[in-house]
């Protein structure tokens, strides 16, 4: 028993640094797929090419996939509804709309086009939470879906008016291939801006995983269970928001990881929190890194690596709802 | 000192300050291993009733003491380990299993990081086994029949090991075969010495097992006593507010509906005024 753990624990955390290490020797240098181990030896270029430009790359592509996974396994058990992605209550909206106000008014530079996303993922939040709180019907749980859809709806109203009003020559494809989104911009930098932020949110989740069990109840057996409801659900909303922005930032809208990579880990480890988190956190990470791989050898250019989430996520999804062991619980 | 397990003085609560009171001024006490059924028509305040002795709700006014001590002065994990609640019913959206599911009891011993370890799952085997459903041990919830649910439910609050167990209609919506199986381990466990607080708005039920009863309507108590004392034809009537009998069949108390429907006209369809 104790062994078997320690075994699958071993495999959680080798595989996405085997597909890591794999991955640092992809690409289209110098020709287009693998590049020999003698390149990296010898070839300044060829060195500086992987540790400058895809190392932090393909680290990045992980916490993208860990964080949203997470993210969105947490959101699903805390809206006590299986369909939630982390996106939602105004955070991916919110991001799209402050990159595209920072491309339009201020620069596209990509640090400050980062900062005005979160920035304006976290108002997007905030607003969600506020307005829920002011709704006088329902449950907590209905209360905030509601408001984070109106705070969506707004959001991408917004959006809609800042691509309107946008340069179609220069920022419209800006703001377009920000939202489609993508990695290609990423350094070092980038990374140690995220990375404190998705340490600390994804630690205090893994630590508190089994709690989310005792969340996804009824508010009342909750407290009957001396489960501290509203504080521990605020907690852990905020750490897998935190995780979203900051990513989101980086990445622009990369859908789709969050609802399905959750579902999958659910499907292999059960629906225990303290086992399919853990699951989430390293598919994610491995969906991540091979979907960036995608996204840097697919073509000669770049493809949006939000496209090729969506579709592989959508794909995956049909398969997993049409197969025989799929049952919906209800 | 006084031997009562729950004491409640006078409490009162509203869900709004300026309408009528969902409880009020309500006292009453509970004694050590007994089962008290608070019976009533749909609305009169059993489940709010129940809330406030879990203290999901804070009275309005009045107070209630948990062995000798007010029940706020208790800490969440405290009150955790000494009073248990099992839902009406649980709408539960993802596929635990039964034995994962009743594991859950255990939080209240677990602190925030803590993750159950091999005798906690050990305890809510033994959960399981006193309710008899050890079989659907690694059963998804969401694929268990009514009784079942119910039954992983009252597990589930056998695992938390408290002194206290409320009930929120636990066999409303069980068939006649599936109630008696939970009326006969909600005796079982008084024997065991949990002190047992069911409410009802089948008064049979409340006749098969009950020691003492708590009579609501309108958020009021009518009466409380025992069976003996306050399970009449009178006062079910004024509680119910039809006019009912109340039988004996086979040694057994069984209430009779003896009110045609549209009987207004002769008056009686109201006797307790609201």
């Amino acid at each position: 028993m104790k062994n078997n753990k320690n075994l699958t624990a071993f495999v959680l955390v080798v595989t996405p640094l085997i597909v890591l290490g794999i991955s640092l020797f992809i690409g289209r240098y110098p020709k287009p797929l693998l590049m020999p181990l003698s390149v990296l030896l010898h070839d300044q270029l060829g060195q500086n090419l992987v540790y400058n430009l895809r190392l932090p790359r393909l680290i990045t592509s992980a916490l993208l996939g860990m964080s949203l996974a997470t993210a969105g396994g947490v959101m699903q058990m805390l809206f006590r509804n299986p369909l939630v992605e982390p996106g939602f209550l105004g955070v991916t909206q919110g991001a799209g709309f402050g990159a595209a106000l920072s491309i339009l008014f201020l620069t596209t530079a990509p640090l400050v086009v980062e900062l005005s996303a979160a920035g304006f993922a976290i108002i997007g939040l905030l607003l969600s939470y506020f307005i829920a709180r002011r709704i006088r019907f329902g449950g907590w749980v209905l209360r905030l879906v509601l408001s984070g859809i109106a705070v969506s709806a707004i959001f991408s109203a917004g959006l809609g008016i800042l691509k309107y009003m946008a340069d179609p020559t220069s920022q419209l494809p800006e703001i377009v291939f920000w939202l489609l989104g993508g990695l290609w911009s990423v350094t070092w930098t980038d990374l140690w801006y995220i990375l404190p932020v998705v340490v600390i949110g994804l630690v205090i989740i893994y630590l508190m995983r089994w709690r989310l069990n005792l969340l996804s109840l009824s508010d009342e057996t909750a407290f009957s269970l001396g489960v501290a409801v509203g504080r521990e659900r605020t907690l852990l909303l905020a750490a897998s928001v935190a995780i979203t922005a900051v990513v989101v930032s980086v990445a622009g809208i990369v859908g789709w990881i969050g609802l399905i990579i959750p579902h999958i880990a659910r499907r292999i480890a059960g629906a225990n929190a303290a086992s399919f988190i853990p699951v989430s956190m390293s598919l994610g990470a491995v969906f991540g890194i091979i979907c960036d791989d995608l996204a840097r050898v697919l073509t000669t250019g770049e493809v949006p690596l939000g496209i090729i989430t969506s579709l592989i996520g959508a794909v995956i999804f049909l398969i997993m709802m049409t197969s025989r062991s799929m049952r919906i619980a209800r | 000192m006084n031997p009562a397990v729950i004491q409640v003085n006078d409490l009162s609560f509203s869900y709004n300050p300026a309408g009528n009171a969902a409880v009020h001024q309500v006292s009453f006490e509970i004694l050590p291993q007994t089962v008290t059924a608070i019976l009533g028509p749909n609305g009169a305040g059993k489940t709010t009733l129940l809330h406030l002795l879990l203290r999901l709700k804070t009275p309005l006014t009045g107070s209630i003491h948990l062995q000798g001590r007010p029940l706020n002065h208790y800490s969440r994990h405290e009150l955790s380990q000494n009073i248990g609640l099992v839902p009406q019913t649980e709408y539960i959206p993802f596929e635990y299993t039964a034995l994962e599911y009743v594991t859950l009891g255990r939080a209240p011993y677990l602190g925030p990081l803590e993750i159950p370890a091999e005798k906690d799952t050990e305890i809510a085997r033994q959960s399981l086994k006193e309710v008899g459903v050890s079989h659907l041990e690694n059963r998804p919830i969401p694929a268990l029949s009514g009784g079942e649910l119910q039954l992983v439910l009252l597990a589930r609050s056998l695992c938390q090991q408290p002194r206290v167990l409320l009930l929120d209609e636990p066999t409303s919506h069980l068939d006649l075969a599936n109630r008696n199986i939970t009326l006969q381990i909600m005796d079982r466990l008084r024997r065991a010495g949990t002190t047992l607080v069911f409410s009802t708005h089948d008064p049979e039920a409340a006749a098969l097992i009950a020691d003492k009863l708590v009579l609501m309507r309108a958020g009021q108590v009518l009466e409380t006593g025992s069976l003996e004392e306050v399970f009449t034809t009178e006062t079910l009537s004024r509680t119910y507010g039809t006019r009912v009998e109340v039988l004996q069949v086979d040694g057994l108390r069984v209430v009779k509906s003896i009110e045609r429907l549209g009987g207004e006209q002769n008056g009686q369809n109201n006797p307790a005024e609201r």
